[in-house]
């Protein structure tokens, strides 16, 4: 299983396992917030990202992104390495690794994967060589481009002493 | 036309008769006429179980296609050059045979691009008040009216009947499965009334595999003097089916599923019915005398025709019909049967694999769907796929059976007449392998 292997990394399948910043989270406060849903029609897989700015001096940051999809492990992992790329990052930062990320998996994988800079996702390198699966790996990062460029333009923002949702109480 | 027999409804001897699968020697034969399935996939022989979303094409299917335009290719129905003949002539034989493939007659045939055409073609001629139709009673769908469909429907015949709906005010019903994956046949009553206009459904479900009984769907509908249409995609290229015999009013299937080439499939009905139906695409072709009025149009099949025709298409399809013929359906039909029992005995043995549809062989074509617990379909076809097991993963444009099982995708092994048990004991033995990959590292 040679080719697969290359494919599904065991990063890949840990991600897939233990999802990080799986789950919808309340933004803190004053933060700014969107969020994204998409889907792919072809196979149903959906992502939906959320994403809470925050401000720190002059910059726009990520404070944190959450979020719930139904998929493949390649979507599913891929969303889990972004969250942990992109958390901390300034919005410009973010759009960059989005870029990076993009450029890799369609270089049909004669892509040098850049780790300083895209860490655990640049397991995802060997996705380029399968036509099919390159929407899949794009899947969570087109959400959180989106829900980013929402919450720059006009995210809603979060009151002060914000309450938590129901879900979050029970959970 | 003892051939002809019609498909047995439930209970009854399975289409599968006295007919023999093919044996080692057959199938070796049989299977050096498919240049394809010499393949290699890495280091491992194709394995194509994917002949329900298209079917592999032999030797004598490519090189008729080849020979007539080598030799003979010409528009058709104009010019008196002898190439124009010659192609006039092998396009309309062409007709003649598929037509006969399903028992009818060649101007009960129509060519359409492909079977999702020919439902269209059939919605969209029954919700416009167009002209050009014969007096036949009124088909036109009005407010009032109801369109039945099942819950199984490939969506080509299920979004057609929606639009047609919307564009008419007639309403959509549809009749439900068990939990076995049959067709909960306890609704037929309720649902086909006589407010029912229109019963479109599968002969053949494209992911449960499920065989429908026909005689009992199109007693109701002439009980209640509904237009039955009959989707036979998935039943055409591996049955035997008489259209005549099984009464239905019209059908469509497709010569990709069948050996033939993609951009060609077929409404078949009966004469008066699509005599009765106005033109939907209009144009070159399908005219007898144009002013700068009004026109008139020519008789079914060719007021169906608008534009230029799929002439080598044609002429390839009636190739793969006179290949089916040789081989004999009652054949095919064995020889299927025979490894759709083994497809559903390995998966069913194999822990965490459940199966869409019925995991019995009797009434069921060679379409199995399996949902992979905690694997996505994507995952799994990627996994088979390493093995070099080509199956079809996801919903298979067909997402409301889906949803009724619980699924939102599913992976699919098919098979045809030219598949291979080792073909399927490498899908069970990948198969097999898949939940340990993604749960072992």
């Amino acid at each position: 299983m040679g080719s697969l292997d290359q494919l599904y990394q065991q990063v890949i399948l840990d991600h897939y396992r233990e999802k990080h910043g799986f789950g919808m989270r309340e933004p803190g406060t004053g933060t700014r917030t969107a969020q994204s849903h998409q889907l792919n029609p072809l196979c149903g897989d959906e992502v939906t990202v959320r994403v809470a700015l925050g401000r720190t001096g002059a910059d726009d940051v990520v404070q944190d992104v959450s979020w719930v999809g139904d998929g493949c492990s390649i979507s599913l992992a891929s969303t889990s390495t972004l969250h942990d790329l992109v958390v901390g990052e300034t919005t410009s930062e973010a759009g960059a690794l989005v870029g990076a990320f993009r450029a890799m998996v369609r270089a049909r994988g004669a892509a040098e994967p850049d780790e300083e800079l895209l860490g655990d996702a640049a397991a995802f390198v060997g996705v380029g060589r399968h036509a099919n699966r390159v929407k899949c790996a794009m899947l969570g990062w087109t959400a959180f481009e989106d829900a980013l460029k929402r919450a720059v333009v006009d995210g809603q923002l979060s009151p002060g002493g914000s309450t938590v949702s129901d879900d979050e109480e029970t959970a | 036309m003892d051939t002809l027999r019609s498909l047995a409804p439930a209970g009854e001897a399975a289409p599968v008769g006295e007919a023999a699968p093919f044996d080692d020697a057959e199938l070796a034969v049989l299977r050096a006429r498919f240049p394809v399935l010499r393949r290699t996939i890495g280091d491992h022989p194709l394995a194509y179980l994917d002949s329900a979303a298209t079917a592999q094409r032999p030797v004598d299917v490519l090189d008729a296609e080849r020979d007539y335009l080598e030799r003979s290719n010409a528009a058709v129905h104009r010019g008196a050059h002898t190439l124009a003949e010659e192609a006039t002539e092998a396009y309309e034989q062409a007709r003649v045979a598929v037509a006969g493939f399903v028992g009818r007659a060649d101007d009960e045939l129509v060519w359409t691009r492909n079977a999702t055409e020919g439902l269209n073609l059939v919605a969209f001629a029954l919700s416009q008040y167009g002209t050009g139709g014969a007096d036949a009673g009124d088909l036109t769908l009005r407010p009032g009216d109801e369109v039945v469909v099942t819950e199984l429907e490939h969506h080509a015949n299920l979004v057609p009947w929606q639009q047609a709906c919307l564009r008419t005010g007639a309403h959509l019903r549809w009749i439900g499965l068990t939990d076995d994956g049959r067709l909960d046949e306890t609704q037929l009553d309720d649902v086909i009334t006589d407010r029912t206009k229109v019963l479109a459904f599968a002969h053949a479900s494209n992911v449960l595999g499920t065989v429908l009984p026909v005689e009992r769907l199109v007693e109701r509908a002439r009980a209640v003097g509904a237009l039955t249409v009959l989707d036979a995609c998935q039943s055409v290229p591996h049955l035997d089916v008489n259209l005549v015999d099984l009464d239905v009013d019209l059908a469509v299937f497709s010569a990709h599923k069948m050996l033939g080439p993609t951009g060609i499939g077929a409404l078949a009905g009966r004469r008066e019915i699509l005599d009765a139906l106005p033109p939907v695409l209009t144009g070159g072709s399908m005219v007898e005398v144009v002013t700068m009025e009004s026109s008139t149009f020519r008789p079914p099949p060719q007021r169906f025709e608008a534009g230029t025709p799929p002439v080598s298409q044609a002429v390839a399809w009636h190739r793969a019909v006179e290949v089916l013929d040789d081989l004999g359906m009652d054949r095919v039909a064995a020889h299927e049967h025979a490894l759709t029992e083994r497809l559903l005995a390995g998966v069913t043995k194999i822990p965490g694999v459940r199966v869409l549809g019925p995991e019995t062989a009797t009434d069921r074509v060679g379409a199995v769907s399996v949902v992979v617990d905690g694997v996505h379909p994507h995952d799994v076809g990627q996994v088979l796929d390493a093995a070099g097991v080509a199956v079809r993963v996801g919903h298979h444009c067909a997402q409301p059976v889906h949803r009724r099982y619980g699924a939102t995708a599913s992976t699919r092994a098919s098979v045809y007449l030219y598949t291979a048990p080792s073909e399927v004991d490498a899908f069970l033995e990948a198969l097999a392998g898949v939940r340990a990959y993604f749960g072992r590292r």
